[in-house]
């Protein structure tokens, strides 16, 4: 319990006053604890990226495992309206183009929400209005931010509405939620939080509610619309295929922490954690020779009150037991740079993580 | 990517032609409900005392008369006719008015007819048009308390979830919804008129006096709304916590909005729905007579009117308020569905 109480400790304490950094968006040692009545939920418990405007970040990771708790972070959406439930603990630091979000005023983090930042929810169904038409939203969301009459913020509505290609836009304006299908409902939130033009674009799970046939337009919709804007993306998801598709760079978050990071083509073809290699053996291929079954991650993912004392992914890990002296279970392994940008928690060496990957996993993709 | 034209045109569902169109299907409901409700109305009246072989005729006589006048009774009120016929004359004597008559005495009876009471001989109409503005005004007068305290109580509850004024708030709902009204009723009356003397507990009609009329029906209306206020400040702090979980609550601070706008515009709205349902119920029941208040507070309001009756077994004045107490539910459930539809454009297409 030593363990708990630590970081809990750590969790009050003042952020420390590191300089600027230089990254559009940099978070460092971001941890975001709930306390619960059983215990002292760690749901991103230290993590830290960088990441530059026109860049894609996907974050992977299955549920729980902190993905969408740190980009709700980011939009400071755990302390905005929280009503009498118990505050979320979050520390750490949160870079967005020279402002720090976490020790910064509130209301000044509001203002930022929706103009200099703004998210895709991955139920578009849910994440609407479904007593205001799509218009009517696009405009409040607009008018937040520029002060200009109904008339015009509507006109720039129909045609954010046009460019995420919704047909017949002028029509559709005033059309409510539940009148458009699943994928005119995503170009419509997409639309929604694009039309202040905003510098991070934060997708969670945008496609997981639709359709495969409409998830593919949905991901090539937000990768033009990148180009277009040159905004700083994050794009969070369990699915692998997803970032292939979209992703510069890519984290792989396991028990609330980055257990590899690294750019796309690295984590993709080298990778150097043994959960990663777990992701892409769960993961369907077509592109490769049909191979007999999927090879799922055995076991279920941590808990998030008692992670796993050291390495949060041995229990799991069919390698946990090559290391010398046990100390998969009692060292929490640290990010050590495994190639050029390219990082790693494991304890194995990264001699034996290459002969693991070239020798037993690779093939079997 | 290029854009997909659909072939129709977007559906129309959320134009005032939507609602208008909505609307006209509720009428329509809302006049065949009238119609089943009279029938059925009837049936309870007419139908079943006669099969529990009661004699409607003899219990508006007396039983000591003489066998000669009730069926001189049964003549004139058509009770020996066919039930079809009996039906026909019930329905044509609210729409249009009925003539009662045995041999040579005829009482023509004014359209809406229910009838004359068993008791007083009068017509009974104008007994329920006289009875009626009490009750409504008392309904309606404790439905604005009610609303008022109730949904801001709930709200504010909701917003400060566990806090001293949450659970404050909470045991006193509790203590409103569980205290029948003839227990705080007679506890206010006692305190504030015999007590302390503040008001002067008599019933003034509203066209006498406004000021009288207010002191009079205060104590009504804050008994009756400590009642309801105390339910609805509970649905109200339950519907606005689930609303607040949204997910379309979260997009509404996503944007940028201010957490006063997201309460009050987003949250709301939504809370809105439920509160109004029970709104419709509720009035509607009570323009029928609040029957405990009235009774409490000596209102003559239809409550005291349809107790009376009861007590003396006064079959037309009971059939009257029923009658007037369906047709308050069903107007009220009316107003409500076109509320619900204006609120709700997903109503629109129900």
């Amino acid at each position: 319990m030593t363990e708990l109480s630590k970081s809990g400790a750590a969790v009050g304490e003042p952020t420390s006053t590191s300089p600027a950094p230089t990254s559009f968006l940099e978070v460092r040692d971001l941890k975001v604890h709930f306390p619960t009545d059983d215990g002292l939920v760690k749901s991103v418990d230290g993590l830290s990226f960088k990441l530059e405007k026109g860049k894609t970040l996907g974050i992977v990771g299955e549920s729980g495992s902190g993905k969408s708790v740190t980009s709700l972070g980011i939009m400071g959406l755990h302390t905005a309206g929280q009503y009498g439930k118990r505050k979320a603990q979050i520390s750490g630091e949160i870079w967005l183009d020279g402002t720090e979000l976490l020790s910064a005023d509130p209301d000044e983090v509001r203002k930022l929400r929706g103009r200099e930042m703004s998210m895709i929810f991955q139920d578009p169904l849910s994440a609407l209005h479904p007593y205001y038409t799509i218009g009517q939203q696009i405009v409040e969301a607009y008018r937040i931010h520029h002060d200009v009459d109904k008339k015009t913020a509507k006109r720039r509505a129909v045609e954010m509405l046009d460019r995420v290609g919704i047909p017949q836009p002028d029509k559709r304006v005033d059309n409510y939620p539940h009148e458009f299908s699943g994928g005119m409902r995503q170009r419509a939130m997409i639309a929604m939080s694009l039309v202040n033009n905003p510098e991070l674009l934060i997708a969670d799970e945008p496609t997981t509610a639709l359709d495969v046939t409409v998830q593919a337009q949905i991901l090539d919709l937000i990768r033009d619309l990148q180009k277009e804007f040159g905004s700083a993306v994050i794009i969070i998801t369990h699915d692998l295929g997803v970032v292939a598709e979209l992703a510069d760079d890519i984290l792989v978050m396991y028990g609330g922490r980055c257990v590899e990071r690294g750019p796309a083509e690295k984590v993709f073809y080298e990778p150097r954690h043994p959960y990663t290699w777990g992701l892409l053996g769960s993961m369907p291929r077509l592109d490769r020779e049909q191979q007999e079954r999927l090879i799922p991650v055995k076991g279920s993912p941590p808990s998030l009150i008692n992670i796993p004392s050291g390495c949060a992914f041995n229990p799991r890990c069919p390698y946990a037991d090559i290391p010398k002296d046990n100390v998969t279970r009692t060292v929490r392994p640290e990010l050590t740079e495994v190639g050029s940008q390219h990082w790693a928690a494991c304890h194995l060496t990264p001699e034996q993580r290459e002969r693991i990957w070239t020798e037993e996993i690779a093939p079997k993709l | 990517m290029g854009h997909r034209k659909t072939s129709g045109g977007p559906r129309s569902c959320g134009g005032p032609l939507a609602v208008l169109a909505y609307l006209i299907r509720r009428l329509f409901a809302a006049a065949v409900m009238l119609v089943v409700i009279i029938l059925v109305v009837f049936c309870i009246f007419f139908l079943v005392p006669k099969w529990a072989g009661v004699d409607i005729a003899s219990s508006f006589v007396g039983k000591q008369a003489d066998p000669a006048s009730v069926a001189a009774v049964r003549e004139k009120l058509g009770l020996s006719d066919p039930i079809f016929v009996q039906v026909w004359h019930f329905f044509k004597g609210i729409f249009v008015g009925r003539t009662y008559s045995a041999g040579g005495d005829i009482t023509h009876c004014a359209a809406p007819c229910f009838g004359y009471s068993f008791r007083t001989e009068q017509d009974v109409w104008p007994v329920l048009t006289d009875r009626f503005p009490v009750t409504l005004g008392l309904a309606l007068g404790a439905a604005v308390l009610w609303l008022v305290f109730g949904v801001a109580a709930g709200v504010l509850s909701a917003l400060k979830r566990g806090s001293l004024w949450d659970r404050g708030a909470m045991v006193i709902a509790l203590g409103g919804v569980s205290l029948p009204i003839y227990f705080t009723g007679l506890l206010s009356l006692a305190i504030f008129s015999y007590g302390l003397g503040w008001i002067d507990g008599k019933y003034v009609p509203l066209t006498e006096s406004f000021t009288g009329w207010l002191g009079g029906m205060i104590l009504p209306w804050v008994t009756l709304a400590f009642l309801y206020a105390a339910m609805y400040a509970r649905i109200t702090r339950a519907t606005m916590l689930e609303i607040l979980g949204e997910d379309y609550i979260r997009t509404a601070r996503a944007k940028g909005l201010k957490e006063q706008v997201v309460i009050s515009k987003h949250a709301m709205r939504s809370t809105m729905t439920p509160i109004l349902t029970m709104l419709g119920m509720d009035l509607g029941a009570l323009i029928g007579g609040a029957i405990l208040t009235e009774t409490t507070f000596s209102l003559p309001g239809l409550g005291q009117a349809v107790l009376n009756a009861i007590k003396t077994q006064d079959l037309p004045i009971i059939l009257g308020v029923t009658l007037i107490t369906s047709l308050a539910v069903l107007i009220a459930n009316l107003v409500v569905d076109v509320l619900y539809a204006v609120i709700d454009p997903r109503v629109r297409l129900a």
